[in-house]
């Protein structure tokens, strides 16, 4: 019975291995590290050319985009990157708020090439994802947009109509 | 009034299923029948309560009630009705009532059935079914943010606070209006795509239910499986279905081309499935030849925990997705339950385990005979879940350990899951084949060889055609495999009641699926599979995508296929929309195949909406997105084109499945 089942055990730890063997594989090349701008630029150095996913509000008056050659470019401002943080300076909306109209936050450009997003607007959240080039331009290869005034709202702001 | 009302029926249905639970346990302990049989009553009368709560809630929200926290949330006035209605499971506390809802009716549909033959299940199948009912009636009413019920009041100082009763110093708020229902989610996939998967969910306690009560009352034989056979076939169809659904919507509304993004909550309605699908395939073994008792076990369990883990993971804002509405206090709750419920099944399960042992020594089973077969596939099953669960554990882990956030894009996933897949093809192909504990290379190769020769013969055709692709080429040719060895299946089971019985051969195969319809069901699903198969293979591995702005009378070239922008419209619809519509003409080889519409829709708050246009053939789909920008012109627009070849076989496959599913599952006169 033993060496019955043997084969089996040792049948079963070959293939976890392989699952694993696979996994780790892959986990390497595909990895993204997500920070937010002021991480991006403390470890710039290290992170050149790696899969970054960065996480912004979008600057509205930096937006610029030619339809024709579809490039995009935008600049993002630091936010936090902790829900509990972002939640403790008042909610999703109050930080992008906050981010843009702050002149000191850091701020990175964003380089895309593609059609303009729905929702890339003043005061949107930008995560994207792309890797940093060496003139300290951040080249996304996705962007995605959230904008938390309507659907995270908890509670209507101001009484109407009692 | 009404709102209170409706909370009033949640707290009573929550103490029935208190109730319900406690009396099963007083039942048992005391020999008591009558107990018990209050118990069961109790447990029935938890779904017309639950309707009545729902229904309330349904009405609220048809009628504008924005003095609700809830109703505000989801409903606007310029929704249609249908739409205000399945606005109930429009966000969180809707959700987890509807979640109850469906519980309750299943639980209810329990109860009905004829306990003469196990009564000693009765008491604890109510148990666990009415614990975990009482656990989401809970989040609802002790969390305010979660219930469905709670109204809006604003102090004296303008804050605005919730409350199903007034709290002192407040006055009552009534929104005039709502902020209504995300307008991706104002699809017909997204309103049946919810209830299909919660559907599975929720179905799946059932067989966990009746494992938890084999494994308390010893019975730990076959009866357990017999009974749950059907709700476990129940409960994979609507978790299937809601998986395709969900990915028909991501498709035909999203507007970026795909279909599956390896997004955390699509995951986490994955993972029950991973352990559903082995599930009801060992459950076969254990019938048969009552072996893997423990393992059925453990993948019942470990099922039943998924599916709390997912309504937790699409529900508590663990994970950022686009799935996730928002933040939520009930995250550690459901932490707690499942923590629970593993610590006391796998408890059980240890406390039981040698009662479980095989009937038959696995170490007798040749490593190719049926039984190794179907291990195996369970084995591969949890490689698919490791790699998949590690996609959503790994960045938690990394997080804590280093502080760094990581995520993971959906290439992670695409040579693991690949090869899993390749696997499971082959296994779906030899496995209808093999032997009961003795196959070997010859049993299998004797059967083999037929169905191997068309599936070489579609091999060297598919390469002569030109496929180059060493993947796609492995793929296709296990997708012929299996359809063939299928089909030899069928022919060789019919062939033989010709031969025997004497009949014609189509009465012959028509009374195949009438004798065994669990097999032979279960073959049109392993072929649908391998359609769907199709459609993946297409999409992975030969998408083109290009984008362009063109101009009036421009075209765009992709795949041979030429999409010339002719013209577009800007009008309003008459609920609100502002819609942006643009006129395309696709042609190939300068012969006019046909118009496409991409859209373009505004709605009156400001959420925009873009809806590709898409042209599908059994060859391939032209996917056509036009992309909004403020400066869109009516002679000059974006566009954004992706070529899926064979992606339609995805969507055809799946209705063969539910074919398949539905030949299986279909009641059957017992004998």
């Amino acid at each position: 019975m033993g060496s019955g089942r043997l084969k089996f055990i040792v049948g079963g730890i070959f293939i976890l291995a392989a699952v694993v063997y696979l996994i780790f594989a892959s986990m390497n090349e595909n990895a993204e590290f997500f920070m937010t701008v002021d991480e991006l630029q403390a470890r710039s150095q290290e992170v050149v050319g790696r899969n970054l996913r960065i996480s912004g509000a979008v600057v509205g008056s930096t937006i610029q985009y030619d339809p024709q050659t579809l490039a995009l470019s935008f600049e993002i401002a630091n936010v936090p990157g902790d829900n509990a943080e972002i939640e403790a300076q008042g909610g999703l909306a109050a930080v992008l708020h906050a981010a843009v109209v702050d002149p000191a936050r850091t701020r990175i450009t964003v380089v895309y090439y593609g059609a303009r997003p729905d929702l890339l607007r003043d005061e949107a959240q930008a995560v994207v994802t792309g890797h940093l080039g060496e003139d300290g331009v951040f080249y996304a290869d996705e962007i995605l947009l959230k904008c938390p005034t309507k659907y995270e709202q908890a509670v209507p702001d101001q009484a109407e109509g009692n | 009034m009404l709102a209170q009302f409706g909370f009033g029926v949640l707290v009573l249905t929550f103490l029935l299923a208190l109730y319900s639970a406690g009396a099963a346990i007083t039942g048992y302990v005391r020999k008591s029948f009558r107990w018990v049989e209050s118990a069961r009553l109790a447990m029935q009368l938890t779904f017309p309560l639950t309707t009545l709560a729902a229904g309330t809630l349904v009405y609220l929200l048809a009628t504008n009630h924005f003095e609700l926290q809830y109703v505000w949330s989801v409903v606007s006035r310029d929704m249609p009705l249908y739409l205000k209605m399945t606005a109930l499971w429009g966000g969180q506390a809707g959700s987890l009532l509807f979640w109850s809802w469906l519980m309750s009716a299943f639980a209810s549909a329990v109860t009905l059935r004829k306990w003469d033959r196990d009564r000693e299940f009765l008491p604890w199948v109510v148990i666990v079914i009415s614990v975990t009912l009482a656990f989401f009636l809970a989040m609802n009413i002790f969390f305010l943010d979660e219930n469905p019920f709670a109204r809006l009041w604003q102090t004296m100082s303008g804050d605005v606070v919730l409350g199903v009763f007034q709290p002192a110093g407040t006055f009552a708020l009534t929104p005039s209006d709502g902020q209504g229902l995300n307008p991706l989610l104002r699809h017909p996939g997204m309103i049946i795509h919810p209830p299909m998967l919660y559907l599975g969910f929720v179905a799946f306690v059932i067989p966990y239910a009746f494992a938890m009560a084999a494994l308390i009352t010893g019975r730990t034989d076959d009866r357990w499986i017999r009974i749950t056979r059907r709700w476990t076939l129940v409960a994979w169809l609507f978790l299937s279905g809601g998986l395709v659904l969900g990915m028909r919507w991501a498709y035909d509304v999203l507007g970026w081309g795909g279909y599956w993004g390896w997004d955390p909550v699509e995951i986490a309605a994955l993972l029950p499935w991973l352990f559903g699908t082995p599930f009801l395939h060992t459950v076969i073994i254990q019938e048969k030849r009552g072996m893997f008792k423990q393992l059925n076990m453990v993948l019942i369990i470990v099922t039943y925990v998924l599916v709390i883990f997912g309504t937790f993971l699409t529900r508590s804002g663990v994970l950022s997705s686009v799935h996730a509405f928002a933040q939520s206090a009930i995250g550690p709750m459901f932490f707690v339950f499942i923590g629970i419920s593993l610590i006391a099944s796998f408890g059980l399960l240890i406390h039981r385990w040698g009662d479980l042992r095989d009937e038959t020594s696995l170490g007798k089973m040749s490593m190719l005979s049926r039984e190794a077969l179907f291990l195996l596939a369970a084995l591969l099953f949890g490689g698919f879940f490791i790699v998949s669960f590690w996609g959503i554990l790994y960045p938690i882990i990394y997080e804590i350990l280093s502080g760094q956030k990581i995520t993971f894009g959906p290439a992670f996933y695409r040579l693991p899951v690949a090869v899993i897949l390749g696997g499971l093809m082959v296994l779906m192909g030899m496995a209808p084949l093999s032997s009961w504990t003795f196959g070997s290379l010859k049993t299998i190769g004797r059967a083999i060889w037929k169905p191997a020769i068309p599936s070489a013969i579609a091999a060297v055709t598919i390469f002569a055609l030109g496929m180059k692709n060493w993947l796609a080429l492995t793929g296709f040719t296990l997708v012929a495999f299996v359809i063939f060895v299928t089909l030899y299946e069928f022919w060789r089971a019919a062939w033989g009641r010709h031969k025997t019985q004497g009949e014609n051969i189509f009465a012959a195969f028509w009374n195949l699926f009438r004798r065994n319809r669990r097999r032979y069901g279960g073959y049109i699903v392993h072929i649908a599979m391998v359609i769907m198969a199709v459609g993946i293979i297409g999409i992975e591995v030969f998408q083109t995508t290009t984008q362009k702005s063109l101009a009036v009378g421009e075209s765009l070239e992709i795949s041979g296929y030429s999409i010339r922008f002719d013209s577009l419209a800007q009008f309003p619809t008459t609920d609100g929309r502002w819609v942006t519509r643009a006129v395309m003409s696709v042609s190939r080889d300068g012969k006019t195949l046909g118009e496409l519409y991409p859209r373009y829709d505004l709605y009156p708050d400001g959420q925009p909406m873009t809806i590709p246009a898409v042209r599908s053939t059994l060859a391939d789909d032209l996917y056509v997105v036009l992309v909004n920008w403020e400066d869109i012109s009516q002679s000059q627009a974006p566009f954004k084109v992706y070529h899926n070849p064979l992606l339609i076989w995805l969507w055809i496959g799946s209705y063969i499945f539910i074919g398949g599913i539905l030949v299986t599952a279909w009641p059957e006169k017992d004998s």
